[in-house]
């Protein structure tokens, strides 16, 4: 890559950018951390049940 | 004789039917987080999930395999959620309180303080902007798929989400969230040291 030499106020400009940049990426990450917290818990046995029950009740109507 | 006849349940097969309920027991885990971040309280998410999945098998008829069904299933569990929503309209500040508390009812003594902060940002953003970018940021959805999902223009839910994320912005670094002693600056800083840790990476 080639070095490039902005003015100091340019970098200072960009470095503050990074940073809210990289605060943004960081608020998505937790984002997303807390989403798959719930994704990854165990589905309660009671959604499985609630949908097995449903699965025979339609076969038995056809 | 049933009244409400499916109307293409002649051309249904067992096959399809399994084939579809498999789809919809791994889209489970997705629908509780999701229905977790709209009601906040647990139990009530748990019971929002297990009616949209419910809804979900009883529509499948009318879902063409082969497309998205997880955007699909969310919209269901969205429509449920408001008309749900409508009938009790008092639940909406229960809900609100609840989601600041227990957005995800872990307690991890590991976890970083800015999780804690976040669930309290994300209360405190109006429910249209909360949805927007917890479909996009967490759910993975493109901006297309949420725009379907909520029911409303594309560019609509690009600047909920816009807005969102500069409102969450704000409020994590200026410390708008209420609560107890707590420095205002400790979430912020915390998810800075995320920030490093993620450019270190990178």
């Amino acid at each position: 890559m080639i070095e490039q030499r902005p003015s100091p106020e340019r970098r200072k400009a960009s470095a503050a950018l990074d940073e809210a940049r990289l605060r943004q990426q960081a608020i998505g990450v937790r984002l997303r951390q807390m989403f798959d917290e719930v994704v990854n818990e165990d589905v309660p046995e009671e959604f499985l049940e609630i949908l097995r029950r449903a699965d025979e009740r339609s076969q038995g109507k056809s | 004789m049933a009244v409400a006849a499916e109307p293409r349940a002649a051309a249904r097969s067992p096959a399809d039917d399994a084939g579809f309920k498999k789809e919809l027991v791994q889209l489970i885990p997705h629908l509780r987080a999701f229905a977790r971040t709209l009601c906040g309280d647990a139990t009530a998410a748990d019971d929002l999930a297990q009616d949209a999945m419910l809804k979900a098998w009883d529509a499948r008829a009318s879902f063409q395999m082969g497309t998205n069904m997880k955007a699909w299933t969310f919209m269901i569990l969205r429509n449920q959620f408001y008309s749900e929503k409508r009938r009790s309209w008092r639940q909406s500040q229960l809900d609100q309180e609840a989601a600041e508390r227990t957005l995800v009812a872990v307690d991890d003594p590991e976890a970083p303080v800015a999780l804690d902060e976040l669930r309290q940002g994300l209360a405190m953003l109006p429910a249209e902007q909360r949805e927007a970018l917890i479909l996009v940021g967490a759910g993975g959805f493109a901006y297309e798929e949420a725009a379907e999902i909520c029911n409303c223009a594309v560019g609509t839910v690009k600047s909920r989400v816009s807005r969102a994320r500069r409102a969450l912005h704000a409020i994590l670094e200026g410390g708008q969230y209420d609560r107890d002693g707590a420095a205002a600056s400790d979430a912020m800083r915390s998810i800075l040291a995320d920030a490093d840790r993620l450019s270190s990476v990178r």
